[in-house]
């Protein structure tokens, strides 16, 4: 049921130190909401209730892109619509305004912050709808049973949850080699963005590094490929906003119809963005035409296990990985 | 905790409200305010039939809270006519017989109104993909679309 919101006590920090403060003092009884397009949906199905409701988003700190010289540094705070209409990222880095403009619908991508949408937590319906699994602090997954609909859910990486990442921006990030800066204890430190998601062998019950009070503070991307060829893909059920049953970020730096490097990684496919690491390794120093594609289609799945219900996802990313290879041409 | 006073401007008037931190705009709005054109259809960001425009941006009402509101300049459905005089959108809505039940209608014609106040001349493609988060049970979209296009024409001067 999706209606009012319980009664929260809401706190409007006026810095990051302050943020840090109330988070501390709250425990296990805070919630950092950004543009609470996740947050809200959480609260109102009452799955969550949360007694302090600390918004960011005003922070100073947290909000801008900026050039920095070896990096463009984005606030976690920023908007969707912001990154998007960014002509510093489009010119430096057109995978991620690609992918931020294919987040949901443009309501949600006014409001949503990149922050949220590497943060947001897992789309398993089973698990929205307050079913008490693993994920849950519960003992089973309902996901992954003989009759589950489980045709969203994940081809890799299972460890008892089969949930995915259902973030359009991740993937984008970790192609890029981003880098998250994390305030923690009052001290800033820096994830990779691969390191920054974590699956469920490494804790089931987070989709990210954050703790319990830490506070995501920028994404920093290095111009390692600012200028390199790109290609975002999403495919969603619907043509209209949805989550992504996949998406495929690449980014390539190429001479001619020969790819000097690559990075690839997908979305919805485990819990945490995929690198496409044998695709990777196999298009470097190659040729771009039908050969490669072959060759890219015939590795880019491979390990992947199949659910009842999910086993078309494996073209999907095979057939994503050669169109990929193929915009190089 | 005790209840926030929020100054805001709502289609350009000054307003002041008293809400609970847990009230989402749209209930401040419908239940506060009695601004009922706006509609919660979903209530989780799905459905668009909450959209206003708040400092120029397109949103949901029903998944931004009610002071949040504060210091923003608030447009909604009810903001749109001028007086008697119709905003061509609701116009060309009624001459395309783009609504049925008008559940959806005052979100798609707010959403539209964002959309040509950024590109007077957008394609069908971009009026489509803008209208991605309004949802409508009813109509099919087409007239909508086509309505929202001709609108912009007129509007165009064309
Ligand atoms: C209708 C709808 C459609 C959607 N479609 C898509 C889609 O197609 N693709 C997609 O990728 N996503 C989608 N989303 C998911 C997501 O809500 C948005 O992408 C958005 O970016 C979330 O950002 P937010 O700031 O609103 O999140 P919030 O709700 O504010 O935050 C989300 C989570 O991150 C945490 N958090 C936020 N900021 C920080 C920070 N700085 N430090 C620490 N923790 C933080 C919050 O505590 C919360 O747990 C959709 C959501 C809705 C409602
Ligand atoms: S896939 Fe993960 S989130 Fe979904 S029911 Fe199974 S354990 Fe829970
Ligand atoms: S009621 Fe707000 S999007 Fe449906
Ligand atoms: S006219 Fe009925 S939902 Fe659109």
């Amino acid at each position: 049921m999706t209606d009012y919101m319980h009664a929260f006590d809401l706190y409007v920090p006026a810095s990051l130190e302050d943020a840090a403060r109330l988070l501390d003092e709250h425990g296990t009884n805070a919630w950092i909401v950004a543009g609470g397009k996740d947050s809200f949906d959480w609260f109102k199905d009452r799955h969550r209730q949360p007694q302090a409701v600390i918004d960011i988003s005003g922070l100073e700190e947290l909000h801008g892109i900026r050039d920095h010289g070896g990096h463009i540094s984005i606030g976690a705070a920023t908007t969707l619509t912001e990154i998007e209409e960014s002509e510093l990222l489009r010119e430096h880095f057109p995978v991620l305004t690609q992918a931020a403009a294919q987040v949901a619908s443009p309501q949600i991508r006014n409001a949503g912050t990149i922050g949220g949408n590497v943060s947001q937590d897992a789309r398993c319906t089973y698990y929205r709808d307050g079913f008490p699994c693993y994920r849950a602090g519960g003992d089973a997954c309902y996901a992954n049973t003989p009759t589950a609909m489980n045709r969203e859910h994940a081809l890799f990486g299972v460890s008892r949850c089969v949930a995915v990442t259902p973030s359009d921006t991740a993937p984008a990030l970790v192609a890029l080699e981003a880098e998250m800066v994390i305030s923690r204890n009052g001290v800033l430190q820096t994830v990779p963005s691969e390191a920054y998601f974590v699956g469920p062998d490494i804790d089931i019950t987070r989709m990210t590094v954050l703790k319990e009070g830490d506070i995501l503070v920028a994404v920093h991307i290095p111009k390692t490929w600012a200028g390199a060829r790109s290609y975002f893909e999403k495919i969603a059920d619907r043509q209209t906003w949805d989550f992504a049953l996949v998406n495929i970020a690449l980014v390539a730096k190429t001479e001619g119809t020969q790819v000097v490097a690559a990075r690839i990684a997908c979305g919805g496919v485990q819990c945490t963005p995929r690198r496409l690491a044998e695709v990777e390794d196999l298009v470097q120093g190659e040729t771009v035409g039908p050969d490669l594609e072959t060759l890219a289609r015939r590795v880019a799945a491979r390990g992947a296990k199949a659910l009842n219900y999910n086993q078309f996802k494996i073209p999907l990313i095979e057939n994503l990985a050669a169109r990929a290879i193929r915009s190089l041409a | 905790m005790a209840k926030a006073h929020v100054t805001t401007t709502v289609n350009g008037d000054a307003v002041e409200f008293l809400c609970d931190a847990e009230q989402t705009l749209l209930d401040v709005l419908r239940d506060e305010l009695y601004l009922t054109g706006s509609k919660e259809g979903c209530a989780s960001g799905d459905c668009g039939a909450c959209s206003v425009i708040a400092d120029g941006r397109l949103v949901c009402a029903c998944l931004m809270l009610g002071v949040e509101a504060e210091g923003l300049a608030i447009e909604t459905i009810e903001g749109m006519a001028d007086g008697d005089q119709l905003h061509p959108l609701q116009t060309k809505f009624l001459e395309h017989a783009a609504l049925q039940c008008g559940v959806c209608t005052p979100g798609f014609l707010v959403a539209a109104k964002s959309l040509l106040e950024r590109n007077p001349d957008p394609t069908e493609i971009e009026v489509r993909y803008w209208l991605a988060g309004n949802l409508c049970r009813c109509t099919g979209y087409d007239k909508i679309v086509r309505a929202v296009l001709d609108t912009a024409e007129e509007m165009r001067g064309g």
